[in-house]
Formats: structure tokens, sequence, C-alpha cells
């Protein structure tokens, strides 16, 4: 398994997480001695076992393709930090 | 005080409210009055219900004067803030939340109160269920009822502590890894986690939703049994949900354990936990072997890579489902110069540090060129782990374990965050391997840093589906032992 310094600012980046200079060292410092605990798993032989990524049986659910009552739009938009009418406000993503 | 009623386990207050010698308004409103008293010193709820639980036992008496026969008539329920219930604050202990008004409710809860339990409040956990103490929550501190010095447990530390404190006689609590049976093992409690996919979680806020199960948290196995055949069931609203039938399991409580076979785990020494808990962990398998158990060793080669599996497959997990809180449908906003910033702000404002911690874990362990190394690993790992349970199933029909490897322990004791996953040491490999488990109270012991008894926890696990075995066996071994009725919590030393 891999062990090395890990670019914890790419990482945030990735997980869209704004650090200060102090989370930037301190994470840095846990995520690194968190991976040497966890580097424990590659004393395990697993070449040949499956992953399990649920325990118990699973299975597409399929239902008819109708109408159903479903939440109240104006309960959930309430609850938005911004709206506009029936939308969800946000800044500008397209420039102009 | 007057504690009349809420002393007592969930079966005997339904079976007074039903029989009409109590309304459900009496019982809530010593409830109230009892929280009032003590809840401003433990902590236990974010937020109390009042009025709604004043509202719903109105309806609970006119039900019972219709001859509804509600198995948990004006039963007092705690509900752990990762749940949704219509019209309240659901917070998950956190900032990004603290504010929001749930606009449905979470399936579990809608049975319990269907059944006839009313909802207290909203009680404190560890930010998204992330943590071992309740100590991760942004939002508020909960004591430990039978010794506030002392960390209820987590992260259904709110839960366990109502509950502990009879601000409550059913918590809910969802465990991932843990997180019902650790605060059960340190609140002096039942704690059971059925079956992954038994109680369905639609409407509980998810953290790693291949793991995530709501249980109980109950003072008495009959309780966490009504409890569990009152929310347990297939679900459409969740996907994962199990589509077989329940089999009830109030009516499959044991006297003694004669026919069954009782498996010890070989890797599990408790020598290793001190002579205190040694004793106690070894007059337990006594006593599952005189109630008529045969007792075996079985081995689970695996489970000591539990915790590294767990702390690769919860994070990326996580990871992945706390995306949804960037700033846009609900929850906090930070405004930003664009959309990226408002992302990165705001969850950098609306995080504590371990989920942001868990975050960047699971993102990592997620990543191009790790993915393999680190994910799908643990992927294979846990497979092993439940092979592990299913050979040692082949030679037992129980397992009995440790549920911590301490009792509760200080505020501030555990701040390096690996010796804090590491208190989960004993309730992974169960969550891993989806299997049903709980935490019955086994003894007490007295911490070297403090001079109050503490309680501890034994752990059974059955193969997937075991739950009549599991909590008629805990059944036998609670009414033979009744560690928990040998002390009281310490409610006169939190008033204010």
């Amino acid at each position: 398994m891999a062990s090395e310094t890990i670019d914890i600012r790419y990482v945030a980046k990735l997980a869209a997480l704004a650090l200060t200079d102090d989370e930037v060292e301190t994470f840095g410092r846990q995520l690194s001695d968190l991976l040497e605990h966890v580097n424990a798993l590659s004393r395990l032989d697993i070449e040949s076992v499956a992953a399990t990524a649920q325990v118990v049986e699973s299975r597409n659910v399929m239902r008819e393709d109708t109408p159903r009552p479903c939440l109240d739009r104006e309960r959930v938009l309430a609850e938005a930090p911004q709206r506009q009418g029936a939308f969800f406000r946000v800044p500008r993503i397209i420039a102009e | 005080m007057r504690r009349e009623h809420i002393e007592k386990s969930a079966a005997e207050i339904a079976a007074q409210v039903r029989s009409g010698r109590v309304s459900a308004a009496e019982i809530v409103e010593e409830t109230l009055a009892h929280v009032d008293l003590v809840d401003g010193a433990l902590g236990s709820y974010l937020t109390v219900l009042a009025d709604a639980a004043r509202a719903a036992a109105v309806r609970v008496d006119e039900r019972v004067r219709g001859g509804e026969q509600l198995p948990l008539a004006g039963v007092p329920l705690a509900v752990k803030d990762n749940m949704c219930l219509d019209g309240t604050r659901t917070t998950c202990g956190s900032k990004i939340l603290e504010r929001w008004i749930a606009p449905y409710t979470a399936t579990a809860v809608a049975r319990m109160l269907d059944a006839g339990a009313i909802a207290i409040g909203k009680a404190n956990c560890d930010e998204f269920a992330m943590g071992s103490s309740c100590e991760n929550s942004a939002l508020g501190v909960t004591r430990n009822p039978y010794d506030p010095a002392r960390v209820p447990g987590g992260s259904s530390g709110g839960s366990a502590a109502a509950v502990a404190a009879y601000e409550a006689a059913v918590g809910l609590g969802s465990d991932t890894g843990g997180s019902i049976r650790e605060p059960g093992a340190f609140c002096n409690l039942v704690a059971f986690k059925p079956t992954y996919g038994r109680v369905s979680r639609y409407g509980l806020i998810a953290f790693a939703s291949s793991l995530d199960q709501i249980g109980p948290l109950t003072r008495t196995v009959e309780d966490a049994a009504l409890a569990y055949d009152a929310m347990a069931g297939y679900d459409p609203m969740d996907a994962t949900s199990i589509d077989r039938p329940v089999e009830a399991t109030a009516s499959a409580l044991r006297e003694d354990l004669r026919g069954l076979r009782v498996g010890i785990v070989r890797e599990f020494d408790t020598k290793a936990l001190g002579p205190d808990l040694d004793r106690i962990y070894r007059q337990a398998y006594g006593d599952l072997e005189r109630l008529g158990a045969e007792v075996v060793e079985v081995s689970l080669p695996t489970a000591e890579y539990g915790v590294a599996t767990y702390y690769l497959i919860a994070p990326a997990e996580c990871s992945s489902n706390l995306a949804r809180f960037d700033g846009v449908r609900y929850g906090l906003r930070v405004e930003g110069n664009d959309v990226r910033a408002m992302y990165d702000k705001t969850r950098a404002a609306g995080f504590g540090p371990e989920v942001k911690r868990r975050i960047l874990i699971g993102t990592y362990a997620l990543s191009s060129g790790y993915y393999d190394a680190y994910y799908v690993r643990a992927q294979k790992a846990r497979t092993l782990i439940a092979r592990d349970f299913a050979v040692a199933f082949e030679q037992c029909d129980l397992i009995a374990c440790p549920a911590a490897s301490c009792p509760a322990f200080q505020f501030g004791a555990k701040s390096d965050p690996y010796s804090m996953y590491l208190m989960d040491y004993y309730t992974i490999p169960m969550s891993l391997a989806g299997l049903p488990a709980l935490s019955v109270p086994c003894g007490w012991t007295t911490p070297a840093d403090g001079n109050l008894p503490m309680p501890i926890g034994l752990q059974l696990c059955t193969p997937l589906f075991g739950e009549r075995l599991l909590l008629g066996a805990a059944h036998a071994y609670e009414r033979a032992t009744n560690h928990a009725g040998a002390r009281q919590p310490v409610l006169d030393g939190v008033r204010a």
C-alpha cells in the first residue's frame, strides 16, 4: 500500500473544503498517522478475495414511472438559504 | 421530585396506559417536569418538544379510549437528532444544520409514534454520528448520568443519557460502527443494533450508507424487543431495506440458554482489558454457561483489522454522502465570490474537525491512484471479516464478547483521533458483517480516575436475521443477573 505524504491541499480541493494553514498542518499529520494504522491491511492476503460493497442481498428496485406524492415544494424551499420563486438561488455559475 | 411512572420500563408504562390506570398525558407531564429539572445539567436533548409531546399524548389517549392496543402507548421517546421528525429542528449535532426544520418524518420514527410512543425531544449526538463520546457535537455537551464528569459515549450519547436518566423510556440511536452499543454500555442500557437493512434508513441523515442502522436503547431487553417489533420491516422508501417477513421478538424472550452454543472469541483476550474487566467478562461467560449454554471457543482471525477497514470504508461513504451539504438547498450558506468559493467556505464554517477529518480521509481513499490501494482493499478485508463470522457460526449460535474496552471515560481523555477510533474495536467487526448485535449490562467497575462505579456491557451477536435468538438470549441473561438494577443514576448530583 502507498505510504507517502498526503497533498492535503489537493484533497481538500477535491472535497470542496477551505482549510486554514493550521488545519492543513494538523489534518495532514493526523491523516498520515491514520494511514500508518490502515496500512496494516497490506498484511492480508486478499489477491483472490471479492470486494464487499453491501452485506445483505440487494437487487434493483423497479416501480411504474407514475406520479406519486412528494415533499411539499413550499416547505422544502422555505429551508433553502436563498430562493427565488420556485427555485434555489445560487451565485452566477456561467460568466456573462 | 415525583417519578411515579417514568422509572418504569416502556412495557410497564404502555400496559398502564392501555389499561387506563394512567393517561399518556400524565406520563408526558411527569417526563417534561423531570426533563426540566435534570436536562440543564445533563444535556441529553438539543430540542425538547414540549408542546408537540402534549398534543401527541392527547391523540394517544384518544386512540387508547377508542380501543386500539398500542404496544408503546404513552412511552416517552428520545429521538437522536440525525433522524427527521416533521416540523422539528434536525441538526445532526452540526452547525451546518443548526436551524434546519425537517419537512418529513423518518420511517423508523413514524412507526414508533404509530405504535403509541411520544417524542419528548431530539437527542444530542456526535456531529453526523461521527464519534464515540458525544464530544464531537457542535451544539452541546452531554454528561453520563452515572458520573457527570464522564462522557455518555457516542455517537448516540444523548439518546443513551436520556434513557438512563429517565428522560425517556426508549431512545432511538443509529449505529454505524458501534454508535448504539458503546453509549448503551457506558450508560447501563440494553443497546441493540439490528441486522443491516432490517430497519428503514429513510429519514436517517446518512453517514455511511452500507453500515448505518437504526436501533433502540432501553432499560430492559423486553423494551428493546417491543421497539424493534414496532420499527422493523420493509420500507419502499429505502432501497436497501430488506423485503422479507419480520418475526416478532417480544414473544421469543427466553428464561434460559439450554440447547444453545455460545462462542467466546479467542482473539478477544479480556486479560488485555485489565483485571477488573477480565473478571467481569469471565463471570459473564460463566453465567451464560450456568444458564444452560454450551460455551465453545471460536476464532475471528481478521477481526483485528476491523478498525483499519472501517476507517477507510466509513469515511469514503461519508465523503460522498456529505457532499450534499453545499449551501444550496438547505442548511448554512456562507457567501463567496463564486459558487465554488461558496461551497468551500460553507463547508469550512459548517463542519467540525472530526467531520472534516473523515471527509478528507474518505476523499483521499477514493481519489484517483489510491482507490484500489485503500478503498477496494478495505472492501476485500470486509469480505474476510464477514467470512470469519460465517465460519465461527458453524460452531455456535451466538457470540459473546466485550462491548467496549473500557467504561465511560472523562471528558477530553481521548484527544488523539485514533485512540477514539479504537473505542469501537469490539463493535466494528459486527457492523462490517451487517450482523445483529447488542450490549446488555454485565457488571460495574470503578475507574482508577474516579470514585463512582461505572457500568460495563456484554456484547452478544448472532448470524444475520437472528434477532429472536439474540433478544431471547439477552433476556435470559438479564433476568438471571440483573446488573442494570444494581445502581441508580446520580440525578441528585446533576441538579442545578
